[in-house]
């Protein structure tokens, strides 16, 4: 093993910063029992659960992809050492033979064979015409017709071991002592109502959701790592990269986009927000008529503007970059910070009304008739009685984000090319559909990786909604 | 007619059904008002939800049978239900502003049952919506007719709704609080209607309320539920001559009265009990006066003591031997010092502003040159129906809202105009009390931290904790209620936080907003109870705004009647409420519903409602409704006139 050189990427940061906070205000919240009540009722929602689960499939997938690392090259010894210019992350290394077994060009799902014939020369023969065997996808098989044996003996026993792990995971849930100072609770027959309370979905934390979501989970991605070292499962590329690692590596991107924009829009609209709507007057004005004409110009419009004047300056000044990574990165970040600039119209119209709510309310002016400042009485009562809207506005825009990165990529003003995306892969895809006979499996499988990130997105922004909405409850 | 019979109905909360309404049984006869009277969170409300078949989605019917005329309306299937409501049984709301479609016309609104229940169609249902709008006592009911919501007032709204509960011709009409949102003359006028109403038409009513004098007004029968339970049942008159159960005789007894001035007021201890933990005995047993050993084993039988009355009740005396109450003797004679609080001439006017460079078009009178003066450890009532701008005037006494002219003067310093460093002082001696104890206290801070805010905000120094123990003290509160939140308390407890938090600072006037119009008989005594004992030993003035005149003969030192934005009479209370001058007082202290059998006496009838404040009537104000008003009212504001040193009207007649 060569020595390596940490690479920290600005977005790295970001996601790492992101994640503390997240476990910050995770901590904050155990302290606010208003707070940490809403919590709950998120926890008992099954779907709100059950898509948690996903999310967190996800957002471990992009954890991951989130610590870099450049490998040192073999040197003469004495010499300085010198580092690949291949900027790797953990998941790189963990998924290793994905990310280099590259085939010429296309091949479809679990294939064995090339998608498109090649000229190939026999001795004696001539030239024939065929598809050649892949060099990797399959190559352990001396019989390609063995293939849909092999792929099926091999899925079986990655389910059964998913089966088995998942059987050790409930037994552990199912003897998990709720509430140990509840006088209720039957202890002498504890494992056994466990089990009864459990499969009947009784307990408070809605187990049964999270379970059966984590058998799915199980169920699929075990048989297909376990598939992936010998077949290409969602096929390849172009150029042939194995679709499964670009959407692997599609999901960091996405995860950044939706968080990161947040992070850069959140402080504007909380704080426009709010200033509108306590101070009213010319402030109220000023901060609407910011926000009226920056939503009035047409938004796709106003980011390719953006987008392009970056592009110029990254390109005229290349010293900047170590690597091509760290200026993929700094795209990436840059592309956050527009979309951030643009879409905090929504949240802060959203604020600004509730606090004009709020300020007419009767403990708003029972701290104004103690003289108590305004700061304060934005700080003390306005802010935490926004905050179950700040939480839903959060979690509904993560995946029109998602959605918005893929739709900028494909009109060519999302991310480095160079950068994997669903949004890049769909831009692929335009020209793989057009052609004879269709290459379907690329578009397919970033749709679908897509569309289970997104709904389970969306579905966990309607649990939150429903537990934090007063209205709701 | 109507026959309920052991009624069950609880709401699903996760697994189990928590039972609001246990067993209740009662009938109604043709042409009978039988009033369901109780606290709220009593199953009032949701008993009548039950009958019309309209429970909310985690409503359930657990047992019982309802029958209208032999028909058993718990077992027909919705879509024979739906030919019932509105056809042989009707029901009016609470809330006329919510009650009624606003992007519809009235007509298209009666009409709907029209149609439904009556087949009417065309010039014919017209014809029928006229005359039930004339019937209901809408003036012009042709232009009416083709008018939307929010184009009525709230009465008007009110006769609507009951013109559509009407138009099925039903034989039964259920009035779940029907005048608890609109004003006592107003109130009056429907009171009339739906009384005059039911004889006309030989109409059942299940008139729901909380307050005894509208019992006393309307009803012929009356059941009184305690906790999801009937307690009692009697006839009007014995209701009020002879209660038999000690809950009905503690609701009278918290009635705040003239006659109980000085006194404290007897009060109910304790809460009702939570849905989820009904005791298995009698369910007042924790805050009986009469409670005996039985009452908590067993929940007592229902009993007939006379014919047509009947209790649910172990205990077998008669008479009210609740202690007399112990005499507070507040009302100690403060020598006239020289005012705490001078107002003259206060105006408050909001601009209206219309149009693209939002020009001011006009303006609202909310408050246009009151004046008044309290002195210190006095209580000065301000009364007025909804809309008169008494809110307002506390709001620019405490310089929430800026004047637009006037003066106040608070302990001999002027605030109207003062900068923010003399209004930091000035802000010690004067806080105020909201009407809403739910809206009043910040769900996400603690009692405690609500209670320092005002000693940390004003740097009133000390040890803060020590203070907001002795003040959860001071107001009857357990001293680690600080650490608890507000959604934790009942609405009396919430309003005793409230009163907490604005004594923290030790100011020397309280302005007093409605604080017991939100909350029950019972807890509103508690509440007055508390401000006269802090009256006592603190020697603070209140500025008591209420339209309630039960609070005000009971609590007040001087009276200042407001109409449309001016004081129209003032003096000492006994003076303004035994020889009121202004017809305005005198119509008000006659529509307000007296919880007594001889309540009925003269009662004069305003017609219509207090006009908008953006355009006032010219001469005096109320002209337009008053029943003595000549050529001079309707030409020139009357200029306030002396009746005796202390008593002041602005009334022509009187001068």
């Amino acid at each position: 093993m060569n020595g390596f050189q940490i690479v920290v990427l600005w977005s790295d940061v970001l996601v790492w910063l992101l994640l503390a906070s997240g476990i910050g205000v995770g901590v904050l919240i155990a302290r606010s029992p208003p707070l940490l009540a809403a919590w709950r009722r998120v926890g008992a929602s099954r779907a709100g659960m059950a898509s948690a689960t996903v999310l967190l499939a996800f957002l471990g997938i992009g954890l991951l992809d989130s610590l870099h690392y450049r490998v040192a090259l073999d040197g003469k010894p004495g010499e300085k050492t010198q580092y690949a210019i291949e900027v790797l992350s953990l998941l790189d290394a963990l998924v290793g033979p994905l990310r280099t077994e590259n085939e010429k060009t296309y091949s479809a799902p679990f294939a064995t064979h090339l998608y498109a014939k090649e000229t190939i020369e026999r001795p004696g023969q001539g030239t024939l015409r065929e598809f050649p065997r892949l060099r990797f996808g399959g190559s352990h098989l001396a019989e390609p017709a063995a293939a849909p044996a092999d792929i099926a003996a091999t899925a079986a026993g990655a389910a059964a071991l998913a089966v088995l792990g998942w059987l050790a995971l409930v037994v552990l849930v199912a003897n998990r002592r709720e509430n140990p100072g509840d006088p209720t609770v039957d202890r002498q027959n504890w494992p056994k109502i466990g089990w009864s309370r459990l499969w009947r979905g009784e307990t408070v934390f809605a187990w049964n959701a999270v379970l059966l979501t984590l058998l799915l989970i199980l169920l699929t991605l075990l048989p297909l790592f376990a598939l992936a070292g010998d077949y290409h499962v969602f096929g390849t590329d172009k150029v042939g990269q194995d679709v499964l690692y670009q959407i692997l590596k599609s999901v960091r991107t996405a995860l950044i986009i939706g968080l990161v924009t947040t992070l850069v829009m959140l402080p504007v609209a909380v704080l426009l927000g709010i200033v509108a709507g306590y101070f009213r007057g010319w402030v109220d004005d000023l901060i609407q008529y910011l926000y009226t004409v920056l939503n009035s110009i047409p938004g796709v419009l106003l980011i390719a503007a953006a987008v392009l004047m970056m592009q110029v300056v990254i390109d005229t000044h290349p010293q900047w970059f170590a690597t091509a990574a760290e200026r993929a990165d700094l795209r990436l970040l840059a592309l956050c910070f527009i979309l951030g600039i643009t879409s905090w119209t929504g949240l802060c119209r959203l604020l600004r009304g509730e606090t004009l709510k709020l300020r007419e309310l009767e403990y708003i002016q029972a701290a104004q008739a103690f003289g108590v400042s305004s700061w304060r009485i934005i700080l003390r009562h306005i802010l935490p009685n926004l905050m179950h809207i700040v939480i839903i506005a959060l979690v509904m825009d993560f995946s029109g984000l998602v959605l918005a990165e893929a739709v900028l990529s494909y009109v060519g003003i999302g991310v480095d090319p160079t950068m994997t995306s669903f949004g890049t892969m769909i831009n692929n895809a335009r020209m793989e559909l057009g052609r004879e006979p269709v290459v379907w499996w690329s578009l397919a499988a970033a749709f679908a990786a897509m569309f289970i990130l997104v709904l389970a997105a969306n579905l966990f922004a309607d649990a939150v909604r429903d537990a934090f909405d007063p209205r709701a409850a | 007619m109507l026959h309920v019979k052991d009624l069950r109905l609880g709401f699903a909360a996760g697994q189990r059904t928590l039972l609001a309404v246990d067993g209740i049984s009662f009938t109604i006869e043709r042409g009978e008002t039988f009033a369901l009277l109780g606290e709220s969170g009593c199953g009032k409300s949701a008993t009548a939800q039950a009958l019309m078949r309209l429970l909310p989605p985690a409503g359930r019917i657990v047992g019982g049978s309802v029958s209208l005329d032999g028909e058993d309306l718990l077992v027909l299937p919705e879509a024979a239900m739906r030919g019932w409501r509105g056809r042989r049984m009707a029901m009016i709301f609470q809330e006329p502003a919510t009650s009624l479609n606003p992007v519809l016309t009235v007509g298209r609104q009666i009409g709907e049952v029209l149609e439904r229940h009556r087949g009417l169609r065309g010039a014919a249902a017209r014809e029928r919506m006229l005359d039930l709008l004339r019937q209901v006592g809408i003036a012009d009911p042709e232009r009416r007719l083709d008018e939307y919501p929010f184009q009525l007032s709230g009465g008007m709204k009110q006769r609507v709704m009951i013109a559509i509960a009407l138009a099925g011709e039903p034989e039964l009409l259920i009035a779940d609080e029907p005048t608890t949102a609109l004003d006592v003359t107003v109130q009056a006028q429907i009171l009339d209607l739906l009384a005059r109403l039911q004889v006309d038409r030989g109409m059942g009513m299940l008139l729901i309320t909380h307050d005894l004098g509208v019992v006393a007004r309307m009803a012929q029968r009356i059941g009184v539920m305690y906790a999801g339970e009937l307690v009692e049942v009697a006839s009007r008159e014995d209701f009020f001559t002879t209660p038999r159960h000690p809950y009905t005789q503690a609701l009278f007894a918290a009635l705040p009265e003239v006659s109980r001035r000085g006194t404290a007021l007897a009060t109910i201890p304790g809460q009702v009990p939570a849905l989820a933990a009904m005791p298995a005995g009698c369910r007042f047993a924790e805050r009986c006066p009469q409670v005996m050993p039985v009452c908590r084993e067993r929940s007592p039988e229902w009993r007939e003591v006379a014919p047509g009355h009947a209790l649910r009740c172990h205990w077998q005396g008669a008479a009210s031997v609740l202690e007399k109450a112990a005499d507070l003797t507040v009302d100690r004679q403060i020598e006239e010092k020289t005012g705490l609080l001078t107002v003259d001439g206060l105006k408050v006017h909001f601009p209206i502003r219309q149009g693209i460079l939002q020009r001011t078009v006009g303006h609202v009178f909310a408050v246009d040159g009151v004046s008044l003066a309290i002195a210190p450890g006095r209580t000065l009532a301000l009364v007025g129906e909804s809309g008169c701008g008494k809110t307002t005037v506390g709001k620019a006494l405490l310089q929430l809202i800026r004047p637009s002219a006037g003066s106040v003067r608070l302990g001999g310093r002027e605030l109207v105009g003062a900068g923010a460093r003399e209004l930091r002082a000035a802000r010690r001696q004067a806080q105020m009390v909201f009407q809403d104890p739910f809206a009043s206290l910040n769900p996400r801070l603690r009692v405690g931290e609500i209670i320092a805010e005002g000693i940390t905000a004003l740097g009133v120094g000390g040890d803060a904790t020590a203070t907001v123990a002795a003040l959860l003290r001071q107001v009857g509160l357990p001293t680690d209620a600080g650490e608890r939140f507000p959604h934790e308390f009942s609405g009396g407890q919430r309003q005793r936080i409230a009163i907490a938090r604005a004594l923290a600072v030790q100011p020397q006037l309280l302005v007093c907003d409605e604080p017991t119009s939100a909350l029950d008989v019972s807890v509103q005594a508690q509440i007055l109870n508390l401000l006269k004992t802090l009256q006592a030993e603190l020697g603070v003035a209140y500025l008591f705004i209420t339209h309630n005149f039960a609070v005000v003969e009971y609590l007040a030192h001087d009276i200042a009647v407001m109409y449309l934005g001016r004081i129209v009479e003032q003096g000492r209370a006994e003076e303004v409420l035994g020889r009121p001058r202004h017809p305005y007082t005198q119509a008000l202290l006659s529509a307000v519903p007296v919880p007594r059998l001889d309540g009925a006496g003269q009662r004069i009838h305003l017609p219509g409602e207090t006009p908008s404040p953006a355009k006032p009537p010219a001469g005096c104000h109320f002209h337009p409704r008053c029943p003595q008003a000549t050529a001079l009212c309707r030409e020139r504001y009357p200029a306030p006139t002396a009746v005796s040193p202390t008593h002041t009207v602005n009334c022509h007649l009187a001068a």
